[in-house]
């Protein structure tokens, strides 16, 4: 068995250094089939998390779970000191939610719906976290403001999303839960996505967890990556930890009297070394590349789902440590 | 601030929002109007009929009977209607997801549809009138009683329709349910008075809300004499408002069970589940 943490008493009143969501062997099973087996993470206020793992892992049951919108089988859930199954308003208050697919309002003005969504939050506006936030600076931040009069069923798909991320954080949420947030996002939209994720993590020091496919995206956001994969996490770190203890093997890229090279090798640091001490000045150009973490999540993926899970765990789950 | 009463006054903002939505958008208008033109014509239809056994216009005998259709109508079926298209877009998940949303959402809704019901109701009744004669509007009496007649008639069918919304996933098997609504009419003497009707029938009747509402507004638009071709000659108001508050005290009891259950199950998840369906229905 997993040792369960003690349960943190009422939202708000816990320590500052307290988890802002705990997880410990959550377990969830439809009928004969388990979706997860055993999950276990924890977040601290200010992280961005985020969740990877294949399509089916459990990763949009298991922020349901978080969001208080889905019942857990077994397990131990806090979020904000407070167990999802029985969250009450005011703690609803303090989260944000960001759903795969909204359609909903289409007939509101932009600028009408968030200024509605928006006065739900006001009775539980406090001294630090004045909410909601004010509606025309919010429309600014997410690039609508040139949009904030049009119907919303007249936006664009990126446009709408980022509609989506404005009303998850209209509350000025202290966690906020973002399932694939920038899919359908182009170049420009994701770039300043993810500048506001960051202010929303360094300024607001909100704690976030996102799912997504594209790991450069992670990478890129997240204090720290969780894969998700045979109903469990098999890694919990940052994309460069990961990288480091999954792909022992490094690429190392050099010249030498204009003629390329590249060598795969376990020890980069001893194999430059060498090269050095062979070439000296001659050589130019020189790269060492350590897996990237597509290599990485590839890698562990793969090894949960050709059924060495179980080596998987031992191997990868060691990065947690 | 009390959140409680922070919801309420946003859900009462919400109501007038959507007012405002629905009467400034072509479809809505145009759900307005159409049943308006059909009523028209079916009361142009019924000019020349007479009520049997009386000299009295039939068509203006039908036109308080409509107006109490159309409260029933919009009661159980344009709530139900609502409650599942919401479901799917995922307005009423958007509503869990905010702090006291379900009571904002819950209370625009009521807003919503009552305002559009006594909307639809004005629209009819001054087409009605400038077609058809021999009601009489001139009282203080016919005013009270078509008020209090909409407003029982709404909490007795409203949140019956909730209910029904709730229970119904798929807007197919919804349509089905809205037909036997529709079939309802049939039975509740409104395009001809109840008493052609076969005893038993006139007895099932008289269950469901939409007769009584029709009767509600027969007795508050037509002239005193009138209540003489209805069943035991009289108005029944006493019978009227019975029935319609057993609906209404069903409905409040049996709705906030459903509503809750229906909320609880709204999940991200569910939401997908139902955009996936309604694509594959969707043709190309």
């Amino acid at each position: 068995m997993v040792a369960v943490p003690v349960a943190r008493t009422r939202a708000g009143e816990a320590p500052a250094e307290a988890p802002v969501i705990e997880v410990a062997d959550l377990r969830m099973r439809y009928g004969n089939s388990d979706v997860l087996t055993g999950v276990t993470f924890t977040a601290q206020p200010g992280e961005v998390l985020a969740l990877l793992g294949p399509n089916g892992a459990g990763k949009t049951t298991t922020i349901e779970i978080l969001e208080g919108f889905r019942m857990r089988s077994a397990g131990h859930v806090r979020v904000l000191g407070v167990d999802p199954a029985h969250g009450d308003e005011a703690w609803r208050a303090r989260l944000g939610v960001v759903l795969q697919s909204w359609r909903d309002h289409a007939r509101w003005r932009v600028r009408e719906l968030l200024a509605h969504l928006g006065s739900y939050y006001a009775p539980y506006s406090t001294r630090q976290r004045p909410r909601p936030w004010n509606t025309d600076d919010l429309i600014e931040v997410v690039g609508l403001t040139s949009h904030a009069t049009k119907r919303i069923s007249q936006l664009s798909g990126g446009q709408r999303r980022r509609l989506d991320v404005a009303i998850g954080i209209v509350g000025r949420p202290e966690v906020l839960f973002l399932d694939e947030p920038t899919a359908g996002f182009d170049p420009q939209a994701r770039r300043e996505f993810h500048d506001l994720i960051h202010r929303l993590s360094d300024v607001d020091d909100t704690t976030i967890l996102l799912t997504t496919h594209d790991l450069d995206e992670a990478e890129k956001l997240a204090d720290r990556i969780l894969i998700l994969a045979g109903g469990t996490i098999i890694a919990d770190g940052s994309a460069e930890e990961l990288s480091r203890r999954v792909a022992a093997e490094a690429e190392v890229r050099w010249s030498l009297d204009g003629q390329r090279f590249v060598h795969s090798t376990h020890d980069a640091t001893a194999f430059v070394r060498d090269l050095f001490a062979a070439h000296g000045d001659r050589l130019t150009d020189l790269e060492v590349r350590r897996a990237s973490l597509e290599d990485t999540y590839m890698a562990m993926v793969l090894a949960v789902e050709s059924g060495r899970s179980e080596l998987a765990v031992k191997t990868f789950g060691e990065a947690m440590r | 601030m009390n959140a409680t009463v922070n919801a309420v006054r946003a859900g009462a903002r919400r109501g007038l929002i959507e007012l405002r939505i629905s009467l400034t958008t072509t479809q809505d208008i145009l759900g307005y109007v159409v049943p308006t033109l059909i009523f028209v014509v079916v009361l142009l239809f019924m000019r020349n009929g007479t009520v049997p056994g009386t000299t009295f216009s039939l068509g203006s005998v039908t036109l308080p009977s409509l107006l109490g259709m159309g409260v029933a109508l919009s009661g159980l079926a344009t709530i139900a209607q609502q409650l599942t298209v919401d479901r799917e877009d995922g307005t009423l998940l958007r509503a869990k997801a905010t702090p006291h949303g379900m009571l904002g959402y819950l209370i625009g809704k009521i807003i919503l549809i009552a305002a559009t019901t006594i909307v639809g109701l004005v629209v009819q009744l001054v087409a009605g009138l400038l077609i058809i004669d021999g009601l009489v509007l001139t009282s203080v009496n016919a005013w009270l009683t078509l008020t209090w007649v909409l407003v029982v008639g709404l909490i007795a069918t409203m949140p019956i329709g909730a209910v029904l919304g709730a229970l119904f996933d798929d807007p197919r098997a919804l349509g089905f349910v809205m037909l036997l609504v529709m079939g309802l009419a049939a039975i509740s003497g409104i395009f001809y008075p109840i008493t052609a009707l076969p005893g038993w029938l006139q007895v099932v009747g008289q269950i469901f809300p939409m007769y009584w509402l029709g009767l509600g507004m027969r007795s508050a638009l037509l002239p005193a004499e009138m209540a003489a071709v209805e069943i035991g000659g009289s108005w029944r108001h006493a019978e009227t408002l019975t029935v319609l508050g057993v609906w209404a005290v069903l409905g409040l009891i049996v709705a906030p069970i459903v509503l809750r259950r229906m909320a609880r199950r709204e999940s991200g998840s569910a939401v997908e589940r139902r955009r996936q369906k309604a694509l594959q229905r969707a043709p190309f």
